[in-house]
């Protein structure tokens, strides 16, 4: 009875302890995004005073540095370049992906092991960044925005995660389709893909979320400030020394920093707003598992 | 009957040729959409990743832009590049630089991934255990750029977070991100902040495939949550740590490009620069196409030998691989 009841304590105690390190981990995320946020409303007075609050007065908060940074042309205009990357991007890398993954997907496709082969030495080996940039600038992409969509069009890994997940819709529903006197496109356009929406979903987020947040290849091949996706121009207003170019003017009635975090933030809504929907599709897991089999 | 044999060869053979050609002619005519479905993809793989491979022949070379690939004069002698890195003392201080970012990525990062997977798998409390994943994926879907911002905000010497907290303790301020004592830390911190939970999603499916009955036979015994944990649950997700851990090594030469590419500055270079950010200002920015190429090639070949090998010692030694 003793033992029982000490054993009940530790247990409580273990509870307890799951229970904190959880919420700790938690705060430790949720904390640093918050001040974030709350630096990006700190107005200048406030600033010279404090240097940024946790909890600034609802009556200390200002969103002139949002109006500022969406007023001049810099920032918008990123926005608008990587929407149109993200959207464009994502809709090529699903067409050409799904493309390929399909005729890889039967297993009577003559040349379905070649191909694999083909396409799983480019996961284990690469030319290198010199030798890309070189293809990529004989190719006449410098400054297109080609140059952020072609290099990347198709993910090795996602081929073959789409191609497993075709696998394993049943061969009738396609023989059926077949004997009607379907073509191999007309099978994969009105049996294949409606079955797919749930791995064209994940895919397409991945893609689309690689696209929103990719930076360096902007940084090697796009020249012009007016091409530059919003990840570069962010990093540039977190990196400058002063933010002339990228607020109208009077940017003094609003801390650099303010500006900055404000910029940090426009950055992350369209993410956030998606994140619901990656959420539903977390399954890297079973994804890592269609990959080995 | 040996000649029989030899005279009948010929027509067997011109017949199999015959057969094999049909059977091509009627496999193109049965699956041509098949073949013009996966040609983009062809292609694309062929330019866009063959070709660098091809490219990456100008480490042999003295590539210069206006003769091509093809018209540069080959160097002289052939090693001449690589001779060129590994005599730079410079080569071995990236080197040194990427594989120990590397390694204490691995070394901090996979244990924390394991323990959040299993504090996780302890947490009884659905709405609990959910609310905590939601919010510890969600920096994963962060850009780096969006993380040094955030890290901005938290290390920065004036109104930083950890800083005001130095202040208030009574001491001095430090510039975390740009001080050559803190940067790797840095580095490693804010990538365990970006991906402890979603490393952690593995580990998770890999706990939910112990049977329960392990569970139920070590409480039987008498084992507390503890010794249930270290005798029944890291037993069982062990073939996934090793796993992990395999292709981790695998990467041993990618420390983290971009995040260090957008963390890093000259400030930090003796303890940041790593083996793609000198392959970066080298080649791109400072011409040095050649030179750049070879460092990329070197390090495109030790990584195909290390996930090879480290595959080979896994099959060996644990029994199954990556592949």
């Amino acid at each position: 009875m003793a033992l029982y009841r000490s054993m009940g304590r530790s247990e409580k105690l273990w509870d307890a302890g799951v229970y904190l390190l959880l919420t700790l981990s938690a705060i430790v995320v949720i904390v640093p995004i918050w001040y974030v946020l709350m630096i990006s409303i700190t107005p200048f007075e406030v600033w010279a005073r404090t240097g940024g609050t946790l909890l600034p007065h609802p009556s200390e908060i200002t969103f002139e540095a949002y109006k500022q940074l969406l007023s001049s042309w810099r920032l918008p205009r990123a926005f608008q370049v990587s929407v149109f990357i993200t959207v464009f991007g994502t809709l090529l890398n699903l067409i050409f992906t799904t493309m390929m993954a399909y005729p890889l997907s039967k297993k009577n496709f003559r040349l379905r092991n070649p191909i694999l082969l083909f396409i799983l030495f480019t996961l284990l080996f690469n030319g290198g960044l010199v030798p890309t940039y070189i293809v990529v600038r004989n190719l006449g992409l410098i400054d297109s925005y080609l140059a952020l969509i072609l290099p990347g069009l198709i993910s090795g890994f996602n081929v073959l995660i789409m191609k497993a997940f075709f696998q394993n819709i049943p061969d009738e529903l396609e023989e059926a389709a077949k004997i009607d006197g379907a073509s191999d496109f007309q099978v994969l356009w009105h049996i294949i893909l409606p079955l797919s929406k749930p791995i064209l979903a994940t895919i397409g987020l991945f893609y689309a979320v690689g696209h929103w947040n990719s930076f360096f290849d902007a940084i090697l091949y796009i020249r012009s400030a007016d091409k530059q996706p919003l990840q570069v121009v962010l990093r540039e207003i977190l990196a400058a020394g002063n933010l002339t170019n990228y607020v109208p003017v009077e940017h003094e009635t609003m801390p650099t920093e303010s500006l900055r975090m404000a910029a940090v933030v426009i950055s992350t809504i369209p993410v956030l707003i998606v994140y619901p929907f990656l959420q539903r599709h977390f399954t890297a897991g079973v994804l890592l598992g269609s990959i080995k089999e | 009957m040996q000649a029989k044999v030899q005279t009948q060869t010929k027509p067997i053979l011109r017949g199999a040729v015959r057969a094999s050609l049909k059977a091509l002619t009627t496999e193109l005519r049965k699956n041509y959409m098949l073949y013009i479905m996966v040609l983009p993809g062809i292609l694309y793989f062929l330019i866009f990743r063959y070709g660098p491979m091809y490219g990456a022949i100008i480490a042999f070379k003295d590539y210069h832009i206006q003769e091509g690939i093809l018209g540069s004069p080959w160097a002289n002698p052939w090693y001449k590049h690589f001779k060129t890195i590994f005599e730079s003392t410079y080569f071995f201080n990236i080197l040194t630089n990427t594989i120990l970012i590397s390694i204490y990525k691995l070394v901090f990062g996979l244990p924390a991934a394991i323990i959040m997977a299993l504090l996780l798998n302890e947490a009884r409390i659905t709405w609990f255990k959910r609310t905590v994943q939601t919010v510890t994926y969600l920096p994963h879907f962060l850009s780096w750029v969006v993380v040094y911002g955030i890290a901005q905000a938290v290390l920065s010497p004036s109104g930083g977070l950890v800083n005001k907290a130095l202040v208030a303790l009574g001491m001095n301020p430090v510039d975390f991100i740009a001080s050559p004592q803190w940067f790797r830390t840095v580095i490693v911190a804010s990538d365990i902040w970006k991906d402890i939970g979603w490393g952690a999603i593995i580990f998770l499916a890999a706990l939910t495939g112990i049977s329960p009955h392990l569970y139920e036979a070590a409480a039987v015994d008498g084992a507390s949550r503890l010794q249930r944990i270290w005798y029944v649950t890291i037993p069982g997700i062990m073939p996934v740590v090793v796993l992990v851990a395999l292709l981790n090594i695998g990467n041993l030469l990618n420390a983290g490009f971009e995040q260090i590419f957008i963390f890093y500055s000259p400030s930090v270079y003796s303890v940041g620069d790593i083996i793609d950010t000198w392959v970066y200002r080298q080649g791109i920015v400072g011409f040095q196409y050649s030179v750049a190429a070879a460092v990329g090639l070197f390090k495109g070949v030790v990584g195909f030998i290390l996930i090879f090998g480290t595959n080979w010692l896994s099959k060996k030694y644990t029994g199954s691989g990556i592949w």
